[in-house]
């Protein structure tokens, strides 16, 4: 028996780091002849999860079921499909959920935008405390005797 | 009897615990300097009692005494000693003895620190990190006792989790755990400053080699977790965004936050609200990687260990000191003067920016890595948050950031000159121009993005190098004159030029992933594979065993071009006691390069399948992150934390010292 789940929840509770099913994930027997097919087939399955091993993609998981879907990927680009058609395929069998990156909807619309809104809010928030600050800062030019003071300053700490 | 000696001293432990959270306090509020100085006793004692407490255990394992139910789980008499030792902390249990062992060093470390704290701060820090002890100690003696005898003893244990027994993973907990915990030293001090009221350039100066402590240990934990997953998962991926990672990165990209703003508060005496909050934030980040990692909540489904008292209970403990600290800033900050104006393009400015980029970038991590959480429990849906979301998200944030850390590392501070900074790096900016321009032309086809990454990590070592050149040129002549000048630049300006530099390293490292290349075959005896610039050839298949493991093991001869480079082994093991199969892959290290082979399933007629990496560069993502540690380390040595503070306590004779 090979070990599907365990040791990434292993590690997971226990260490806090990455956590994966330890293996070579595709098998020689299952890459296409037509290299650039291949390549596709590798790029869609770098984004399908892997629904035993979670938070691996199905290119990586040792997993039958992985490995099951990475043929159906194959078989479905041999057949002439689009990446597209193949993604909505294996998404209406198994749902949003093996998507890895998540769909762009009403309900991951907050998810998408928010690094941008939090970028864009910090930086006007900083840009109107930066008006307000800039007044002050420029305000009183040194006198000529506070002139004198900073260059004997600087000559002092000259080696 | 040891192991009783090692539960009772913990147990001792949360009492004397309770102390050093409370009298404190009590003699602060009565004015009471005998009062308040009993939280540096009771912070060693309990850090000593915890030590003898963590003692025990050590000895249980290396015993192997069967009779402790923990031992029994996670050792087996078979092992070498080196993973006997590491049983400890390859578990819940003692991983959780192993985090109050950290927390309470902290503590005691505070306590014994020479420098001179004004005695209300430390009184308050030493309360604040006892309360968090309190916490941790209570939790570990009531849901993870790691001393719950067995009886009747098992004649054998059932040996630790194979892919544990690895030195990669012997030395990255503790690692891990010194960042992680270290912040909850900055945690007290930003509580006790809340609660005295009061917060200042001694308060900063006296909190920051505690952060950069913590924040070196946590990036040589990171980037230890990160090879290791590299070297022994299999398939040479270095990085997941795997939630347990994300719970590492977030308190590391708060803390690296932190070192900046602490700098802007210690020099010039503003950013306070904000550093207060931060130092809040990080540690309660610690908090909530340690519940995110402890309660398997994130991993729900078949997350065999998610025992819900465990994570209730970690729940409660984040909700207190993360609401509770929150709650006091809400009600204290207003009362911090604002102080230290600035121009907004000056070194402040430029730090600002920092800051809210390494933010903004935090909370893109969070919120990916928790959305789908709150997603489920909202609307029932589940969705899945995966590497490519934050590709798209966290890089974006941060390139912008890293395009202008050379410009703010050469502003002045209070008004720079944002011309004379662009021209000082116009030199490293052209250099990078043409590092990128030459990348671009070699690698013709290839992808698009990757020169450009290269251009950009180039610039940070080149900017970092000509800001250190220009400090130690400018305004001398001649030799010697410029290696005086070199002595006598602070450290801590060495460690952020280290620091920055690290970082370039790491990004050409990371971008030149964007070349390494696979290949998949199988290979019978005499066959090769070739992938990239490295061919192997197999050799021999052969068994092998070890003390408590069967091996498979595929020697090669591993080429570029014509040039043989040396044998090179890969194999496949099986660990007898829980008849669990680990890879071990065959790294071949050529310079900054490294020819990754791993073993897939036997073929057939004796063939068998292999992958082959040709990974370019691969090794600078993490000497760019020993690079960095080494920089905070630097900073760490600098003067000004080794004398006593400036303002606030009165300098005070060495032997006039109260021994508190």
């Amino acid at each position: 028996m090979r070990p599907v789940a365990m040791p990434r929840l292993v590690i997971a509770l226990m260490l806090g780091l990455a956590s994966a099913c330890p293996a070579v994930a595709v098998q020689p027997g299952e890459i296409l002849p037509d290299a650039a097919m291949e390549q596709r087939a590798r790029a869609i399955s770098s984004e399908l999860r892997c629904l035993v091993c979670q938070n691996q993609s199905i290119d990586d998981s040792d997993a039958p079921l992985a490995k099951d879907l990475r043929v159906l990927v194959r078989e479905r680009l041999v057949a002439g499909d689009s990446d597209t058609a193949v993604r909505d395929f294996v998404v209406a069998r198994y749902g949003d959920f093996v998507l890895l990156r998540p769909p762009f909807d009403v309900r991951t619309a907050l998810l998408w935008a928010a690094p941008f809104l939090i970028l864009l809010a910090a930086l006007g928030f900083l840009w109107r405390r930066g008006r307000a600050m800039a007044a002050p800062a420029s305000a009183a030019p040194l006198s000529e005797d506070e002139r004198r003071r900073v260059a004997r300053l600087l000559d002092d700490e000259a080696p | 009897m040891i192991v009783e000696i090692g539960h009772f001293a913990l147990a001792l432990a949360l009492g004397v615990a309770v102390v050093q959270a409370l009298v404190p306090l009590w003699g602060v509020a009565r004015h009471d300097r005998a009062l308040a100085g009993v939280g540096s006793a009771a912070a060693v004692t309990c850090f000593l009692l915890v030590a003898l407490s963590f003692g025990a255990l050590v000895a249980s394992y290396a015993r192997s005494d069967f009779s402790v139910e923990n031992v029994v789980a996670n050792s087996h008499s078979t092992q070498p000693l080196i993973y006997k030792f590491t049983s400890v902390w390859g578990n819940h249990e003692g991983s959780m003895l192993l985090w109050v062992l950290i927390l309470t060093l902290f503590g005691a470390l505070v306590a014994m620190s020479r420098r001179s704290l004004p005695v209300r701060l430390r009184a308050g820090t030493l309360a604040a990190q006892g309360m968090v002890t309190v916490a941790f100690l209570a939790f570990t003696l009531l849901t993870s006792n790691p001393f719950r005898r067995m009886l009747p003893a098992p004649p054998e244990g059932q040996d630790l989790n194979p892919i544990l027994q690895d030195l990669g993973l012997a030395i990255h907990p503790p690692l891990l755990y010194v960042g992680y915990v270290g912040f909850s030293i900055t945690y007290a001090f930003a509580v006790a400053a809340l609660i005295d009221g009061r917060i200042d350039a001694v308060w900063a100066r006296a909190v920051r080699p505690w952060t950069l402590l913590a924040w070196v240990f946590l990036t040589l934990g990171i980037a230890m977790g990160s090879y290791w997953a590299y070297y022994e998962l299999g398939w040479g991926g270095w990085w997941f965004w795997d939630p347990v990672e994300n719970a590492s990165l977030m308190p590391w990209l708060a803390g690296t936050a932190l070192i900046h703003s602490t700098v802007v508060m210690e020099k010039r005496d503003s950013l306070k609200v904000w550093t207060i909050l931060l130092a809040i934030l990080t540690f309660s980040l610690s908090l909530l990687g340690t519940f995110i990692v402890r309660s398997g909540v994130l991993t729900s489904v078949h997350s065999f260990a998610s025992d819900p008292s465990r994570g209730l209970f970690i729940l409660g403990i984040l909700i207190f000191f993360v609401g509770g600290s929150l709650a006091l800033f809400a009600w204290r900050a207003p009362l911090l003067r604002q102080g230290g104006l600035f121009a907004p393009v000056s070194r402040e400015g430029a730090l600002v920016v920092n800051n809210v980029f390494i933010a903004t970038a935090c909370a893109t991590v969070f919120i990916g890595t928790l959305y789908p959480l709150v997603l489920e429990m909202v609307t029932g849906d589940k969705i899945s948050v995966g590497p490519p979301f934050f590709n798209a998200t966290f890089i974006p944030v941060l390139v912008p950031l890293l395009l202008v850390l050379p410009l703010g590392q050469s502003l002045a501070w209070k008004r720079g000159d944002l011309l004379g900074a662009a021209q000082r790096n116009a030199m490293a900016f052209g250099i990078a121009i043409v590092v990128a321009l030459a990348a671009i032309a070699l690698t013709r086809g290839g992808p698009v993005l990757a020169p450009l990454g290269i251009g950009l990590g180039v610039f940070l070592v080149a900017g970092a190098a000509f800001d250190l050149g220009e400090r130690i040129v400018a305004r001398a002549s001649g030799w010697p004159a410029m290696l005086s000048r070199a002595k006598g630049l602070p450290r801590s300006t060495w460690g952020a030029a280290f620091a920055h530099a690290g970082v370039g390293l790491s990004v050409i490292g990371i971008a030149a992933a964007a070349w390494s290349t696979e290949a998949i075959g199988v290979l019978k005896p005499g066959e090769r594979l070739t992938s990239g610039r490295y061919t192997i050839v197999l050799e021999s298949i052969l068994p092998r065993s070890g003390p408590n493991f069967r091996a498979e093991v595929a020697r090669f001869q591993i080429f570029s071009g014509n040039r043989e480079l040396g044998p090179l082994e890969a194999g496949k093991r099986v660990y007898t006691a829980r008849a669990m199969p680990t890879t071990e892959a065959g790294i071949h290290t050529d310079g900054l390069s490294q020819a990754y082979v791993a073993l897939g399933e036997p073929q057939g007629d004796g063939a068998i399948a292999v992958r082959l990496y040709d990974k370019p560069l691969i090794l600078l993502i993490w000497i760019g992150a020993i690079v960095m540690a080494f920089g905070g380390a630097l900073s760490l040595t600098d003067r000004r934390f080794r004398l006593a503070a400036p303002r606030r306590a009165a300098p005070q004779p060495v032997a006039a010292q109260p021994a508190e």
